[in-house]
């Protein structure tokens, strides 16, 4: 054989090219080669699929022409669809062409045309994959990868997703039940709906965006017809088995389902029978799951059992009866759901929601019996304007007030007061457990989603958490004592309504603890959405809001009670009181930085006096789980640790304006909550006068036995089924 | 408003019998199979073992109540619900106790074509049970499944681990009464 090279082209036969007995007709394609001088044996080899069958051409099949030229005349009978080899012995230059049906044969770049060395096994597993084994070196850096999206070349990381290209490129494709949380590094991608299909250049079904990673020279097309098409018809066929209830449904205007209906112009039901019916469950104060709306994105299992670890949800059943339910397929009440509301925060529609109470409010403002004070969380501030369209990054306390005073609230208070409170009596309870080097390390407990947590899964280190109650409920209990006694009105006569950024501090205020002689400390709890809403349907127009300023005595706050808000705010609050106290100087600086961000698990020394405080600060309850079987396991001490229940605390609680997955949102409520702080006249909670107004007339000291009885709390063992 | 609705604070339970503390041979038969597994090489993997633990289990207690369930999930440190989520996706996995005997009608196609829903109707009629429930004595459940690979034989019902071909409505009684007699 001369020393020409091998050459190797893949072929993709779009027909069967069968042979026709009875007119004669035997298909075939022709393959055109020239080679360097005479080949003694031409040979044309055609490696069938993925390469283990073989088909030779070669004697009579192949002519010579004239310059060294061949012809072989290749039977095509035998070759099935699909993609192929062709091997052409000693060739240099190679023509395919389709003799008898052009449409029959299509071919792609040649593989080896500068590798002349490569022998043909080398070729062979380049192509397929195969070949001789090689010992095994360092794991060499994967090379990136060159794809081509909608005609516009670009370079990625391997394993990137089709989706994330896209992302990049600021091409969008719809999605629905593809979540991800980057500030939390979560990715839910079931590629369940399979609306995010694109169309991939030889491949021949439609790819699902968000979970196929791209290979090198992947051609990618987003905008196909075919693509778009099937995406529509996924809808469709989700459509069928969702109710078309939208104008009375909880998620109207939010459902993530709905608003593609809307861009894919869906104005017709295409696809109608049996739906699925099931009871909704509203057994408990905070969630109802009204399972009817269920699309089976599965986002609510991946909130609650790999970021929360709760546990709680999963997929039951199968085909048409296949629904997300607890173990058991029982109510949410009977399960040890902690109502933090991450699965509400999930759903794309309406399957999971708040359980309304804002009926409740107006009820309890229309009833002139009745004295209505109303208290506002430290988050709700970051994120009540969102709902109004507001972009994320400030606080709107002052509209905020003169909404809730439009509302007709007797009175507009503030839970940041309580929350200095709490930071009054949690403070001097940890430097007591300090001093005595016992009952280490002090836990947070204004999280009534944290709290519920414990009592079920860690029942043994039930000794750690602070016993002070949250600032919700200290500020229930101080209403309907001291407030209810200074301005002369009977408990009874007196509602206490809450906003809350929270869905957890629904069920937190129905806990029987906290209805002393029968009577709740909070009546009412509605969710910053639920605020929003009722806003909405009084017509108060946000932007003609005046500002204005909380009611005393109960509405007076310092900065250490606006951080609450954030992870690490009430650890940084409680190190603001606890270091001067133990110091008995001022703080030089009031900002502990270190305990500080959205992380889900950070941790701090922070120097006081000649004492080295160890602190931990973590939010979303699977961090917080992490951090516990670390301290169980002895692989950690710590002298004070804060815990939320919500991923990056209350700004992101499972009742605030829905994020959609964006966490830069979050990153600005944030923001907004530390120069809220910032700007604040006081920053330690042990300065506020009103405060220390409340010692001096009802209280007597931090600690003392009146406010035990009415500022600290008990906690109970739970079920960990 | 309702206080406090939330019912699982611990207290002790004198309703359901725990099978588990009941059938203590049966519990140790079940631990030790589960403590048999490679789990310590699994890391991370152990969630791989769980069909084969619900088999076993099954095999022993005869249905996967719920303690079982939290045993299997302790074991294989998996959420409870994961492990209901697969048990009520396999037909042959069951939560609820089973009868003594086992009456499975198929209502794959060739059955169904050839009056399986008519045998079903009838063995409901007579054991006065719905498809999916227990008699209350505990001698017989009454299920469906999908083909058995019998279709000559059609309708086709797997008395146990009998096979039954060619079944008409009369002799649904004769079954019953055979199975009545054998449990004697």
């Amino acid at each position: 054989m001369n020393n020409t090279f091998t050459q190797i082209h893949t072929v993709k036969f779009q027909q069967p090219l069968h042979a026709d007995v009875e007119t004669n007709h035997n298909p075939a394609f022709e393959v055109r080669f020239e080679a360097d001088g005479e080949i003694p044996v031409p040979q044309v080899v055609i490696w069938l699929g993925s390469g283990e069958e073989q088909h030779v051409v070669q004697g009579e099949q192949i002519r010579k022409g004239i310059n060294n030229t061949y012809v072989a005349t290749v039977p095509a009978n035998l070759i099935p669809i699909g993609d192929h080899m062709l091997q052409v012995q000693g060739c240099r230059k190679l023509d395919l062409a389709t003799a008898i049906e052009p449409d029959w044969v299509k071919t792609s770049k040649p593989l080896n045309i500068d590798t002349p060395s490569l022998t043909t096994q080398q070729l062979l597993a380049r192509r397929f994959g195969k070949g001789p084994v090689r010992p095994t070196e360092a794991k060499p850096i994967p090379a990136m990868v060159r794809v081509t999206v909608n005609g516009q070349q670009v370079v990625v990381e391997p394993e990137t997703t089709i989706l994330e290209v896209t992302r990049q490129l600021g091409i969008r494709i719809p999605t629905l039940c593809h979540f991800k949380l980057d500030s939390f590094n979560v990715e839910h991608r079931m590629g369940s709906c399979r609306v995010c299909v694109v169309e991939v250049e030889d491949r021949h079904n439609l790819l699902p965006a968000c979970c196929t990673p791209v290979v090198d020279g992947m051609k990618i097309k987003t905008n196909s017809l075919r693509a778009i098409n099937a995406r529509r018809t996924m809808l469709d066929l989700i459509l069928s088995d969702h109710p078309k209830e939208c104008l009375t449904c909880e998620a109207n205007q939010s459902c993530e389902l709905q608003n593609l209906a809307h861009e894919f112009g869906l104005h017709k039901v295409l696809y109608e029978g049996e739906q699925s019916t099931y009871a909704i469950d509203l057994a408990n104060e905070a969630i109802v799951r009204n399972l009817d709306k269920c699309i089976m994105c599965r986002r609510c299992e991946t909130a609650c059992n790999e970021i929360q670890t709760v546990g709680i949800l999963s997929g039951v059943r199968r085909g048409f009866e296949a629904v997300v339910a607890p173990t058991g397929e029982k109510s949410l009440a009977d399960t040890k759901c902690v109502f933090c509301g991450q699965c509400v925060a999930a759903c794309p529609v309406g399957a999971l929601s708040a359980n309304n109470r804002t009926y409740d409010v107006w009820t309890a403002l229309n009833n002139p019996r009745k004295k209505v004070i109303v208290q506002t969380a430290p988050a709700v501030r970051a994120a009540f304007h969102e709902a109004f369209d507001k972009p994320a990054g400030s606080c709107s306390t002052g509209k905020l007030v003169s909404a809730l005073r439009n509302l007709g609230f007797d009175h507009v208070f503030d839970t940041d007061f309580a929350a200095d409170l709490t930071i009054m009596e949690e403070a001097t309870e940890f430097i007591a457990r300090l001093n005595k080097n016992e009952n280490l390390p002090i836990l947070t407990s204004c999280c009534p989603g944290w709290v519920k947590f414990f009592e079920h899964q860690f029942p043994e280190l039930m000794y750690m958490p602070s016993t002070a109650k949250s600032p919700q409920q200290m500020f229930g209990a101080i209403a309907k004592s001291y407030y209810a006694n200074k301005i002369g009105v009977n408990p009874e006569d007196l509602v206490v309504v809450s906003v809350m950024p929270c869905l957890a501090k629904k069920y937190e205020a129905s806990r029987s603890e906290f209805a002393p002689g029968g009577i709740r400390d909070v009546d009412i709890v509605i969710s910053t959405r639920e605020l929003a809403s009722m806003c909405k349907e009084a017509g108060i127009m946000y932007d003609s809001l005046p500002e204005s300023d909380f009611d005393n005595p109960l509405g007076e706050s310092s900065g250490a009670g606006v951080i609450f808000a954030a992870s690490g705010g009430v650890l940084e609050a409680a190190l603001r009181s606890a270091s001067e106290w133990l110091t008995g100087e001022t703080l030089a600086n009031v900002d502990f930085e270190a305990v500080r961000g959205l992380s889900g698990i950070r941790e701090a020394t922070v120097t006081i006096g000649d004492t080295q405080v160890k602190a931990a600060v973590a939010s979303g309850l699977g961090n917080a789980r992490r951090l516990l079987e670390k301290i169980k396991a002895g692989d950690a001490s710590y002298h004070a640790i804060e815990i939320m229940a919500c991923p990056g605390g209350c700004i992101n609680g499972g009742g605030q304006p829905f994020i959609h997955g964006d966490t830069r949102i979050l990153e600005k409520r944030r923001a907004a909550i530390y120069a809220e702080d910032a700007h604040k006249p006081i920053r330690k909670s042990h300065e506020n006068e009103y405060i220390k107004k409340l010692y001096e007339e009802f209280l007597g000291e931090p600690g003392s036995e009146k406010a035990h009885q009415l500022l600290h709390t008990h906690f109970q063992k739970r079920d960990n089924l | 408003m309702a206080s406090d609705t939330s019912t699982n604070v611990t207290t002790p339970t004198a309703d359901a019998p725990n099978l588990l503390d009941a059938f203590p041979d049966k519990r140790q038969a079940l631990e030790e199979y589960l403590d048999s597994l490679p789990l310590a090489r699994a890391a991370g993997r152990k969630k791989g073992f769980l069909i084969q633990s619900l088999h076993r289990a099954q095999a022993i207690f005869g249905y996967l109540p719920e303690e079982v369930q939290v045993l299997v999930a302790k074991k294989l440190e998996l959420h409870l619900s994961e492990v209901y989520g697969v048990i009520s996706f396999y037909s042959f996995f069951t939560d609820k106790p089973v009868g003594k005997h086992k009456i499975n009608v198929c209502t794959g196609t060739a059955c169904f074509v050839r009056g399986a829903d008519i045998i079903l109707q009838e063995f409901a009629r007579q054991l006065k049970i719905s498809e999916g429930e227990t008699s209350e004595d505990g001698m017989f459940s009454l299920g469906g499944l999908r083909c058995v690979g019998a279709c000559s034989l059609a309708p086709v019902v797997m008395v146990n681990e009998d096979v039954e071909g060619n079944v008409e409505p009369p002799m649904v009684k004769k079954i019953i009464r055979r199975c009545m007699q054998e449990g004697e």
